[in-house]
């Protein structure tokens, strides 16, 4: 009786596993930060603004959470996720750092002329090494950094949807 | 026939361009180290197009590490310690071969435990399909019968 019902009892059981893994809102293509927890990498890069001190490590660690955004002009999820980075900066009130990723600068300075610069501070890494020091695999990425300069929590992809008060907000809320 | 011969060896020899991966990147100048170099590059997982390695990738993530990879190699760096630097920074996920630790020994584990299920279930329908009892005295005779009429 009971071998009859095993093959009933595997079909149940993937279609339980299958039930669950469409309910949960994993994405296959987003893989962990081994970051999260360690202070930030090490990097000193020009400014986007000419003139401007390069952007450092040291200034990530300001005593208060800072967000980091990967971006650049050629990337479209980074048009679509802007108006939430203006949102961030303008209500939240909170610094974000940008860092334009294999951009050309000026490139870069005319995507932010465009749509608005939230940045307090950019940086320029045109041969991406930074972002590979990060463990960026695309853009847009952001993090979001504690006072010491350690990483809490990246968003991989677009902030977009309900990522930015379901998702980041909370993170940068426990923070604060 | 000719053409037909002629245009085999032009696809054969087109499939042998396609196979010279990233001909528009420079190689290291020592062939070991290359070798070496090469070696790495295929151990390593494309974060872009997640299932291939970073040697056959056109992805220009792919391009950067595989530039990251031979710039390690050349500074003399052990491929332990290339691997070290890649798991840094995207974790052990970039690896194609996953290390033998706590959090995989299900994975490791999983192919020889499927192996176990089915023997278990192949040994259990063994057992229970066993010899059907002999035909009884009065069977037999109507299974004759049967046989006879059917002639």
């Amino acid at each position: 009786m009971i071998q009859r019902l095993i093959p009933l009892m595997v079909v149940a059981a993937l279609m339980l596993l299958f039930l669950g893994m469409m309910l949960s809102d994993r994405n296959p293509k987003e893989i962990d930060s081994v970051l999260i927890g360690k202070p930030v990498p090490d990097f000193s890069l020009a400014s986007l603004l000419e003139g401007a001190p390069a952007l450092t490590a040291a200034d990530l660690k300001t005593g208060k959470p800072v967000l980091v955004n990967f971006f650049a002009s050629w990337c479209v999820p980074c048009r679509a996720e802007h108006e939430n980075l203006m949102i961030l900066a303008g209500e939240y009130r909170v610094p974000l750092i940008g860092i334009a990723y294999k951009n050309e600068a000026d490139k870069a300075r005319g995507f932010l002329m465009e749509l608005g610069n939230p940045f307090s501070k950019t940086g320029l890494d045109l041969d991406g090494r930074v972002g590979i020091d990060w463990g960026v695999s695309g853009v847009p990425e952001t993090f979001l950094i504690d006072g010491d300069g350690v990483i809490r929590y990246r968003h991989w992809g677009p902030i977009v949807g309900d990522s930015l008060t379901e998702r980041l907000v909370p993170q940068l809320e426990a923070l604060q | 026939m000719i053409r037909a011969l002629t245009a085999l060896l032009m696809v054969l020899s087109l499939s042998l361009v396609a196979q010279a991966v990233a001909v528009d990147e420079k190689p290291l100048a020592d062939p070991v180290k290359e070798a070496q170099a090469r070696a790495l590059m295929k151990e390593f997982r494309c974060l872009v197009c997640q299932n291939q390695s970073i040697e056959d990738s056109n992805a220009e993530l792919a391009q950067d590490l595989r530039m990251v990879v031979r710039e390690r190699v050349a500074l003399g760096d052990t491929p332990d310690n290339v691997r070290a630097y890649m798991v840094d920074r995207y974790g052990d996920w970039v690896l194609l071969r996953p290390p033998v630790k706590t959090s995989t020994y299900f994975l490791w584990a999983s192919p020889f435990f499927v192996v176990l299920v089915i023997l278990l279930v192949v040994l259990g329908r063994r057992r229970s399909a066993a010899v059907p009892e002999p035909l009884s005295h009065d069977e037999a005779a109507r299974l004759a019968k049967l046989l006879g009429n059917g002639k």
